[in-house]
């Protein structure tokens, strides 16, 4: 049972679209101000797309204060992955609001990431799952799933930026 | 490479000085020497029981560039079988995993049941009365074994057994799979992952103390942030530490961590309300194991390396990483979460919290690891620079975990596989 009203297609495109630009340009700042003081970020491994992060090895299941230290750390000089920075460009498609659970507004997206570093280029490949709620009348991010269709991090290694 | 190279290292012992030839890392006939002088000579990971717990449970996996299927047979025996049909070459197995009690070619539909025994071929009468089934199983590895729940291969039959072979490393893994007594587990999920990198810059990379402090500043910075003392603590040179060449190549960092341990060293950001749990876990290990070695299981990490390409890494959490290369400057990557088989599903979520803090490919400190084997994978194309130095600690009568005894003992085995005359003899002989 939801009592919950699904926000167009438009306005969540509006909100996944300025999230792509923030993080593509690595304001990671503005970009933490989307998300929920609550917030989760979560990268499955590959062999386990749909795993649950409590009893699965993920790649990334960060916390509202990991999602922040990993800000800090990537806006900082120590992240060496990161430094020199890669470049990235994100192509967010097929967006599709799902439904509800509870208050949260479920919605998928299809991306096709491409970092750039070091003269290659690798493209992470997948959907996202997100759970979206509105605050203050602005839709915030909840929890954000990146959920790879690459069969493995090869040649790619490592996801050392936001993806 | 039996023509030129008499060795691959300078190990000037009086003197006090270890280089290690660059060609190690990047010369194409280097690397298929090593397939023929170390992966076909050594134990090799393949796995882990635990990943197949019940009768024809498997996974299919490349270890050592080869793709196996690592089977739990009808007979409740673990196999290792190699995955390729004996009559034209197919994958006979071509999942990652599941529950068989067959493996059927799709090619021409030849059948092999759980313990690799050939139980059907069409159109039998074809053949001659020469061809018998029972010759033409799935071929496996001449040697296979295991210790404490690790699967080893050996493609020499003629190698010593992995008992012998892991030599001062079992002491090792046996302070990793003491800790439940109901055994160890593989949780699920894989990494699954690669550098733009020489292995063995991963192996050095994988027990290197010394590049803590640079290049995982930024993890340190973030244990401070989550409320964990690093005052009055000098990472770098911890009160209890040592580095130990155990023999075959195979090597360990053994130190007193700042961070918290899933088994059982409790830390803040745990949270009070685990402290109580924590306290009773390391009671029941003062039982079992009495204080001096449940301190050691509890209290001090472990770094180790089991030749030539496993890693255990027993430190905020465990990981198991093994790894090969597809080419001199690239290997892929595979790593695992090793737990309590027995462990609660709260304590389970604590221990993934923790591993993902620094390990994998997501983590805190992985990536830059990566990165730093892939920074000096690109410098050695500046080949005038033709030697690395490795001789930290070399003339001390105790090195410490920064130092990189380490990894002379890595180098040296390595060395002595890669430059023994052996093969030339043989091959006269033959």
């Amino acid at each position: 049972m939801s009592t919950v009203d699904l926000p167009s297609r438009q306005e969540v495109e509006d909100l996944l679209y300025k999230e792509a630009a923030l993080l593509d340009e690595w304001r990671l700042d503005e970009w933490l101000e989307l998300l929920t003081e609550d917030a989760i970020y979560e990268v499955p491994p590959t062999d386990v797309p749909e795993g649950d992060s409590r009893n699965t090895l993920f790649i990334i299941a960060d916390d509202a204060v990991r999602i922040r230290s990993r800000v800090k750390q990537l806006l900082g000089k120590a992240a060496w992955s990161e430094n020199p920075r890669s470049r990235t460009r994100r192509m967010i498609a097929n967006v599709r609001v799902v439904g509800a659970d509870g208050d949260s507004i479920l919605v998928t997206a299809n991306f096709a990431v491409h970092r750039m570093r070091y003269e290659s280029v690798d493209t992470y490949i997948g959907h996202y799952d997100y759970k979206l709620v509105r605050v203050d009348a602005e839709l915030r991010i909840r929890e954000r799933r990146a959920i790879l269709d690459n069969e493995a991090l090869r040649p790619h290694g490592k996801i050392s930026f936001i993806l | 490479m039996d023509k030129s190279v008499d060795s691959y290292i300078m190990d000037d012992q009086d003197a006090g000085l270890f280089r290690v030839n660059r060609r190690a890392f990047t010369d194409p006939e280097c690397l298929a020497d090593e397939r023929r002088r170390v992966f076909d000579k050594c134990w090799i990971y393949v796995g882990h029981e635990s990943e197949v717990p019940h009768a024809g449970d498997y996974r299919s996996r490349n270890v050592a560039g080869r793709p196996m299927i690592l089977v739990r047979g009808d007979d409740s025996i673990v196999r290792v079988l190699l995955n390729t049909c004996t009559h034209r070459g197919s994958l006979v197995c071509r999942q990652k995993s599941g529950n068989a009690k067959t493996f059927q070619c799709p090619y021409h539909a030849w059948t092999f049941n759980s313990r690799g025994q050939l139980v059907g071929v069409p159109g039998e009468d074809s053949y001659s009365e020469a061809f018998k089934r029972e010759d033409m199983g799935l071929a496996a590895p001449p040697q296979v074994d295991s210790y404490r729940g690790f699967i080893f291969a050996c493609f020499d039959s003629s190698a010593d057994s992995l008992y012998d072979y892991l030599a001062g490393a079992r002491e090792y893994l046996d302070l990793v799979a003491d800790q439940s007594e109901l055994g160890m587990k593989i949780v699920s999920g894989q990494q699954s992952y690669s550098a733009r990198a020489n292995w063995k810059l991963l192996v050095e990379n994988s027990y290197d103390g010394y590049h803590g402090l640079p290049t995982h500043q930024r993890y340190f910075t973030f244990l401070s942030d989550i409320g964990i003392d690093l005052r009055g603590r000098d990472v770098a040179a911890p009160s209890i530490q040592k580095a130990v060449d155990l023999g075959n190549g195979h090597a360990v960092l053994e130190y007193q961590s700042a961070w918290g341990r899933p088994i059982a060293h409790w830390v803040s950001p745990f949270g009070e309300h685990r402290k109580a749990h924590f306290e009773e876990v390391r009671r029941r290990f003062d039982e079992r194991f009495g204080p001096e070695r449940a301190r050691r299981i509890c209290e001090t990490s472990r770094n180790l390396g089991i030749f030539p390409n496993l890693v255990i890494n027993d430190i905020m959490a465990i990981t198991v990483r093994t790894f090969y290369p597809v080419s001199p400057d690239y290997m892929e990557v595979n790593a695992w979460a090793l737990a309590p088989a027995d462990e609660s599903a709260e304590d389970s979520a604590l221990r993934l919290d923790n591993f993902l803090t620094f390990l994998g490919p997501g983590g805190f400190a992985t990536p830059d690891d990566v990165e730093m084997l892939e920074s000096c994978q690109r410098g050695f194309a500046n080949r005038e620079v033709g030697w690395s130095d490795i001789s930290r600690g070399m003339k001390r009568e105790h090195p410490s975990i920064t130092d990189e005894l380490q990894m002379r003992a890595f180098w040296r085995r390595w060395n002595q596989l890669m430059t023994e005359p052996r093969l030339k003899r043989a091959r006269k002989a033959a």
